[in-house]
């Protein structure tokens, strides 16, 4: 692989000064990875890079930063390593080249995912399903998501082995993926090491605005995505096709999901739009974005679905919203979506490097 | 602009400790900052811990640290020049810092690694001195402080024992203000070079400054000239030996080498001049910086083999490299011929190296060398060759303003009847020489609050 020996150069400067200051510490799993090494070779700096929260506490505090000629900002350089990382580690990696930093090519995607479902909503018309499965059968769903689940799956597989092996990592160890799930599912490196949060959307004031928006986002996901699951079981296993009705498992899920991602989104639209964006990778900031509005909108088409499901507008919203879902899970490996991936994979590293 | 209650100059951590004070007291307080919002803070931006005593853990610190320890401590690095009321003082109302530092935003961690010597009688702040400044500045704001950055005081008039008014320049305009209390907290003067080769002599102009380039001693001059009680040596100041690669301002913690016991260091002549073993680096940093200023042009060189590169904590710049020690006096700008026999009489001298030790006294010494290395002598013989020069890098200085147990000035013998001071401009009163970690925040959060408190009553009584 092929990283941009600029990025990596940048970060490796700022690393050997961090190293030679130790001020930054406590704040999160970088730093302790940091002054480990007393050299850093370009798979330390993604490493590193893939540890980075951008939480920003160590820019904030950091004597280093311009106007000194050290001229220090290392969320900016780590952020410039990290997204070239997951650029340069994709499977496809010309995928990866497009989207990362594409905010009108993920909104285009989107629209070719409505596009394809109204096609197909039209060409595969269903012969007498119920509810949804009226306007387009189940089979023609599977036929359509399930390669769309898996190929992403396939992809992100390859990527973190890719990732594992240019990091140095040595060998896994499920204790190790354990501990690294612990750290995210609390969200711990956005809690400044203090407690008292992150820096973000206000220059150095902590809040925790940004992780309560994150682990809204996460757990909204993850509510959504345990709908369809379980939906799939009572489907496949128990022979109970939707329509379900509100207090169903899957409606509890998918609802309480759906709000959580919608509002969750928007926060962070609104956050991302207030911080400083010299202190993230610049280049990157519309991809960011666009991904964050494509997955509010998946969440929003599906509230929307729900709420209008009886209506004849019902067709439509349907396959907008299985339209965003396709798109969605396609761009997965290729857009911010994949950062999730990466960082578990990290902590996983860090956690067996500290033993 | 109406004049505030209270006037506080220079925007670090003892004048922040004041303004916060003060504001809880009622008072209307401004902050006068010489520096930009980005350099605002003084050399407290550079600073990682607070020396505490404490009676068992307390915050990040383990075990406990008493009094007379503390006070121990400062004794022998000061060789007794203290006043010991004012240390004591210092001392004592450090335990109670500690919690109100936390309830006012800093926030500590444990000791960061390579300092675990210091765990138990230094608080380290997570994030280090600009964290600690971001705090306060939130907190002060929050209370209604003002602060105007850029904002460069010239004069203080007095009149008999009372300061009058404050002129301050900002943006080009001059501006007068009548406060009724003053807190002076601008620090030293080490950043007017001037005043520094006029003190110590012309070999100063090529001493590196470690921290602010904005203490430039303005206030501490114009109060001195009209009279102001002054305590410390003017001549002295804290140095330090650092990479003599660093910036002439500012370049702060990193550009500490602890490579020295390691080395030979020699002169631009290629010639050793002083034991570099002699004790363990943390206790010798401060002799070197004296040692380097005595030599020609003020630098040395320092020259380590393969074998010890990786005995030291990383610093900020990669050391110059050569595969021969003649390519590397050539690359370091050293007589070749003359270094390769300095280099060899030191290797000859050298003896049985098998009970080397590199973080205690090792007592592997050289024999029939002057001067000797009495600890860590290995001969250099490795190669790769390493070398980094080094300069004197001035810490602060000692000449202040002196202050009783209520932070406050005074002229004639009699207090100025609303002028206090805080922090380095008066930190000379209890460190006569030398310096111990952490102390010098120490002193500017207790006399800081003291002087807060102090200005705050004044003023809420007039």
């Amino acid at each position: 692989m092929q990283m941009q020996t600029d990025f990596l150069e940048e970060a490796r400067r700022q690393a050997e000064i961090c190293n030679a200051c130790r001020y930054c510490e406590g704040y999160c799993s970088v730093f302790p990875a940091l002054h480990a090494e007393r050299a850093f070779s370009d798979g330390d700096l993604t490493q590193l890079a893939n540890l980075c929260h951008n939480c920003r506490g160590c820019y904030y505090a950091c004597q280093y930063t311009a106007p000194h000629e050290f001229d220090l900002n290392l969320p900016q350089a780590l952020a410039n390593v990290r997204q070239d990382s997951w650029e340069e580690l994709a499977f496809p990696r010309a995928a990866g080249k497009a989207f990362q930093k594409n905010g009108v090519l993920i909104a285009i995607a989107a629209v070719i995912g409505f596009a394809l479902l109204f096609w197909a909503a039209r060409a595969l018309s269903s012969a007498g399903g119920e509810g949804f499965y009226a306007v387009l059968s189940h089979n023609a769903m599977v036929a359509i998501f399930l390669p769309a689940f898996l190929f992403p799956l396939f992809s992100i597989a390859v990527s973190l082995r890719r990732y594992w092996r240019h990091i140095g990592a040595g060998p896994f160890r499920p204790a190790h993926l354990f501990e690294a799930f612990r750290q995210a599912a609390n969200m711990k490196d956005l809690k400044g090491g203090h407690g008292d949060g992150c820096n973000f959307e206000d220059e150095d004031r902590f809040t925790h605005a940004r992780r309560a928006v994150h682990q809204a986002i996460m757990y909204g996901f993850l509510l959504c995505f345990a709908s369809t699951s379980v939906a799939t079981v009572m489907h496949y296993v128990f022979d109970m096709p939707a329509p379900y009705g509100l207090l169903s498992l899957p409606k509890l899920l998918g609802v309480s999901g759906g709000l959580l991602l919608v509002v969750g989104c928007i926060e962070m639209i609104r956050l991302k739009l207030r911080s400083d964006r010299s202190l993230g990778a610049t280049a990157a900031f519309g991809g960011e974005v666009a991904f964050v509005g494509l997955l509010g909108f998946v969440g929003f088409s599906g509230l929307a679905l729900y709420a209008l499901g009886q209506t004849t507008v019902m067709p439509t919203l349907l396959a907008i919203h299985l339209g965003a879902v396709l798109a969605f899970f396609l761009l997965t490996p290729f857009t911010k979506m994949a950062h999730g991936f990466y960082r578990l994979t990290a902590l996983t590293a860090e956690a067996g490097r500290k033993g | 602009m109406t004049s505030p209650d209270i006037a506080i100059i220079g925007g670090g951590n003892a004048a922040l400790c004041a303004a916060i004070t003060a504001a809880e007291a009622g008072a209307r307080v401004l902050i006068l900052e010489t520096a930009p919002k980005s350099y605002r803070g003084g050399n407290s931006r550079h600073t990682r811990n607070f020396r505490c005593m404490h009676h068992g853990p307390l915050g990040p610190l383990v075990d406990s640290y008493t009094e007379e320890e503390y006070l121990a401590d400062l004794m022998k690095v000061t060789g007794g020049k203290t006043d010991e009321g004012l240390a004591r003082l210092a001392i004592r109302t450090s335990e109670e810092c500690l919690p109100w530092m936390e309830e006012h935003g800093v926030r500590f961690q444990p000791s960061l690694s390579g300092t675990l010597s210091l765990a138990r009688t230094n608080a380290f702040f997570l994030g280090g001195g600009k964290s600690l400044v971001n705090a306060y500045y939130r907190t002060a704001e929050k209370l209604g402080v003002q602060v105007e950055y850029e904002a460069a005081v010239t004069h203080l008039e007095l009149d008999e024992d009372r300061v009058t008014r404050i002129d301050y320049t900002q943006n080009g305009q001059t501006h007068t203000i009548a406060p009724k209390s003053v807190v002076v907290a601008s620090g030293g003067f080490q950043a007017d070079t001037d005043w520094l080769a006029r003190a110590w002599g012309p070999a100063a102009k090529n001493f590196l400054i470690r921290g602010t380039p904005y203490n430039r001693g303005v206030v501490l001059a114009d109060l001195l000239d009209q009279g102001i009680e002054q305590v410390g040596d003017p001549t002295q100041c804290h140095a330090v030996a650092i990479d003599g690669r660093a910036p002439k301002f500012d370049g702060g913690i990193v550009t500490r080498l602890d490579c020295v016991p390691f080395s030979i260091v020699v002169n631009k002549d290629a010639q050793r001049f002083y034991d570099e073993g002699e004790d363990v680096w943390p206790k010798r940093y401060a002799i070197w910086g004296r040692l380097v200023a005595a030599q020609p042009d003020q630098v040395g060189y320092v020259i380590i083999d393969a074998k010890s590169l990786e005995l030291f904590m990383p610093s900020v710049f990669p050391p110059i490299k050569a595969d021969t020690l003649e390519e590397l006096a050539d690359k370091m700008g050293l007589p070749a011929d003359a270094l390769v026999q300095t280099v060899s009489e030191f290797n000859d001298a050298c003896g049985d190296t098998s009970n080397f030790h590199p973080t205690e006294l090792d007592g592997v010494t050289t024999t029939g060398l002057t001067p000797a290395k009495t600890n860590w002598a290995r001969p250099i013989t490795e190669p790769p060759f390493y070398g980094y020069s080094l300069r004197t890098g001035v810490t602060f200085t000692y000449l202040g303003l002196k202050v009783d147990e209520h932070a406050q000035c005074s002229i004639g013998n009699r207090p100025v009847t609303n002028l206090w001071a805080a922090g380095e401009t008066m930190a000379g009163s209890i460190l006569g020489q030398g310096y111990l970690a952490g102390f010098g925040m120490t002193i500017g959060t207790v006399f800081g609050r003291i002087a807060g408190k102090e200005a705050a009553a004044h003023a809420n009584a007039n």
